[in-house]
């Protein structure tokens, strides 16, 4: 065994030292899905550049710092929190450092809709989330999503019944409040036939020291099911945010998904969709970074079945000497005739040290498809900062307004006001910081 | 309207400038006073729209040689923004879109940034929302322009019907207006035109860049220029623009070099 190897494996140890405290779920086959997971941990190695998958995204830093999980929870106040709430969002479920949160949630059971911790949600929906909860995501191949498997314990759960259409959105908060502490936030989303809902996965912190985040979040959409999906990763300054994300947009059922990633130093966001016939997404992201973060989407969406329809737009704006990693691949199976997909990644540099590594991948096996995709990078238009300063905005101003406006062509996507505007404001305050 | 003791606003002489190193103007010289209105005609590249975007302070342009004076100040030394603050406006040939960016929220900051340095003051959204609907009117353009993002998705008329209705917005002493009856259909012309008819008093002056007669069938200019190879060749009246319809440019350009041969 080599050096690094050795590095590896004990890290990975380190890691799922704190795994046999979890206390066994009355589930047997929960409890067979962690041991696997923890197989699957044993068998993998954590990865590095030589990686095809990790080849622009440094993760060494990661390994030679410690985490343990949390060892006791830091009761907070609402007030400590009311900050990151999201007014039009009365359904709420807390995690701190991973752990849920009960005096901080408002579950629902009630309008048809549960939203809950797994643990309550056992009794009435055990058989309904089996086909899915640690199924969708693939994390045989995965150190990561393996790692939160073995540790599947908190999770938030929301189950949408058929043909119930939820109208109120439901935030998952997780907020991170402990240093050198690593937290395995799980979701899992299921949208019963005909069912709609809104859903705000957010990620936040209340200090600024290292801390590790390792999420999955599993979105199963049966037929005719509608799921927005929005994702706020804004981590602190220090953490390490890695996520998979896999959803199973069944015949008809609509998937749209808004991700903005503003925080930790290294981020990684797996996003994988896969689409049954005629079933559509939208997959739209915003990466707005500065000063030595490295944000780094991998998407991939798989046509799996004919008329299937796909939209994605991509953007990063890269400021300091901060890197940009998008890699979306695109599968067109042969089956899957009639594909309809567009996919389009844009990036802005506002400094010479930014950096962004993008690769569109389109790989297609059936004939009769319609699928476009393009990538552009580059600095603010001189044309467009020259329009604004003739009528009478100072050069500084002008940029500011395009770099705000290339950033805020992704948040405009979200459906809630409060949070569109919460986002705009941050993107505010982040590209006039950096001009 | 010409009164000969009205004041200079603009006066440009021997101006020289390259871009990317190619000449482009070659000693252009052009006065304007308050009140008038003044067309630039001539055939594609003979440097009208790069006069207008030196004018507006475009930096891809350099400028090697003579003056351009704006009320008695060097127009020249002052940056882009600071151009528009003293009140010369430039309507675009091709308005850009900033997808993002709210119309009135565009509108608003731009006008409120030109008052504050004019010393005046600035409007808040309410107070600016009843301002810039007064202004719509004049172009006939419906509240709804105000919610969406700046040009996207206009139509060549909307957003020529959006630079005018900025230019209503800024009250600039100087207007170029580059092309903008390009793209336009009848209607809109006809509207587009009336709203600058509107605007034109006898404290303020307009340059209309334009490669046709017809715009001036709606804006009656107070003197015709002929532009050719960076020079301004020929000026005349109103009725100089309609011999320019019906004989082309050609002629000016033998006329021309027959006057210069003779001086010689």
């Amino acid at each position: 065994m080599s050096a690094s190897a050795t590095v590896n494996a004990s890290y990975l140890e380190n890691l799922l030292a704190g795994q046999p405290h979890l206390p066994a779920s009355p589930l047997a086959w929960l409890n067979a899905l962690r041991a696997e997971a923890v197989d699957r941990v044993g068998a993998l190695t954590v990865p590095t550049l030589r990686d095809e998958e990790w080849r622009f995204t440094d993760i060494s830093m990661l390994t030679k710092m410690s985490f343990h999980p949390v060892r006791t929870t830091i009761s907070l106040q609402v007030a400590d929190i009311e900050r990151f709430y999201i007014e039009e969002a009365t359904t709420r479920l807390v995690f701190v450092d991973g752990v849920y949160a009960p005096q901080l949630s408002s579950a629902a059971t009630d309008h048809g809709i549960s939203v809950l911790n797994l643990e309550a949600g056992f009794a009435a929906h055990a058989a309904a989330i089996e086909p899915y909860l640690g199924r969708l995501t693939e994390f045989h191949n995965n150190v990561f999503a393996a790692l939160n498997t073995a540790f599947l314990h908190d999770t938030a759960l929301i189950v949408v019944p058929r043909d119930i259409s939820v109208k109120v959105p439901v935030h998952l908060l997780f907020i991170a409040t402990q240093k050198d502490v690593v937290s395995y936030p799980r979701c899992l989303i299921l949208a019963e036939s005909g069912s709609a809902v809104t859903v705000i996965e957010d990620y936040v912190s209340l200090q600024e020291d290292a801390y590790f985040t390792n999420a999955v979040t599993e979105i199963a959409l049966v037929d005719n099911a509608r799921v927005n999906h929005i994702r706020v990763q804004r981590e602190g300054a220090k953490a390490f945010h890695i996520a998979n994300c896999a959803v199973s947009v069944a015949r008809a059922s609509n998937y749209q998904s808004v991700s903005v990633a503003f925080g930790a130093r290294i981020s990684r966001y797996n996003l994988n969709v896969k689409l049954a016939e005629g079933a559509e997404c939208a997959v739209d992201g915003l990466a707005l970074i500065s000063g030595r973060q490295l944000a780094d989407t991998h998407t991939c969406i798989d046509h799996a079945k004919p008329q299937a329809i796909s939209n994605q737009m991509h953007k990063c704006i890269v400021g300091g000497s901060a890197h940009a990693v998008f890699n979306g691949k695109v599968m067109v199976r042969q089956d899957a005739q009639r594909t309809d997909s567009k996919q389009s990644n844009r990036n802005l540099l506002l400094t010479s040290k930014a950096h962004v590594d993008t690769k569109p991948q389109l790989e297609i096996f059936a004939d009769d498809v319609k699928c476009t995709h393009g990538a552009t990078i580059g600095q603010l238009d001189d044309e467009e900062v020259f329009y604004l300063q003739s009528r009478g905005l100072s050069d500084t101003a002008a940029r500011n307004m395009l770099t705000y406006a290339f950033g805020a062509e992704i948040i405009e996507r979200i459906p809630i006001s409060s949070l569109k505007y919460q986002l705009e404001q941050t993107v505010l305050e982040q590209t006039s910081a950096q001009l | 309207m010409i009164h000969q003791d009205s004041k200079v606003l603009l006066e440009v002489s021997g101006l020289c400038a390259n871009v990317n190193g190619t000449e482009i103007l070659k000693g252009l010289n052009l006065t304007v006073r308050s009140g008038e209105i003044h067309a630039i005609m001539g055939p594609n590249g003979s440097g009208k729209s790069t006069f207008s975007k030196i004018l507006a302070g475009h930096s891809a342009y350099e400028v090697t040689g003579g003056t351009v004076m704006f009320e008695g100040q060097d127009l020249l030394e002052l940056a882009p923004e600071e151009r528009a603050r003293a009140g010369v406006f430039l309507a675009f040939q091709y308005p850009i879109e900033i997808p993002g960016v709210g119309n009135s929220q565009f509108l608003r900051l731009t006008y409120n940034t030109v008052q504050t340095h004019r010393g005046k003051e600035e409007l808040d959204p309410l107070e600016f929302d009843d301002f810039v609907r007064e202004k719509m009117k004049l172009l006939e353009m419906s509240p709804d322009f105000l919610e969406r993002s700046v040009n996207e998705g206009f139509s060549g008329g909307e957003k020529k019907r959006n630079e005018i209705l900025q230019m209503a917005m800024l009250d600039p002493r100087l207007a170029i207006l580059d092309e903008t009856d390009s793209g336009l259909d009848i209607d809109a012309l006809r509207v587009v035109a009336g709203g600058v008819n509107q605007l034109a008093n006898k404290d303020n002056a307009i340059v209309l860049v334009t490669h046709y007669q017809r715009l001036l069938n709606y804006i009656v200019p107070d003197y015709v220029h002929v532009m050719e190879a960076g020079r301004i060749i020929k000026t005349g009246g109103k009725e100089l623009a309609l011999e320019l319809e019906s004989r082309g440019y050609d002629w000016v350009g033998v006329e021309h070099k027959a006057a210069m041969g003779a001086q010689a």
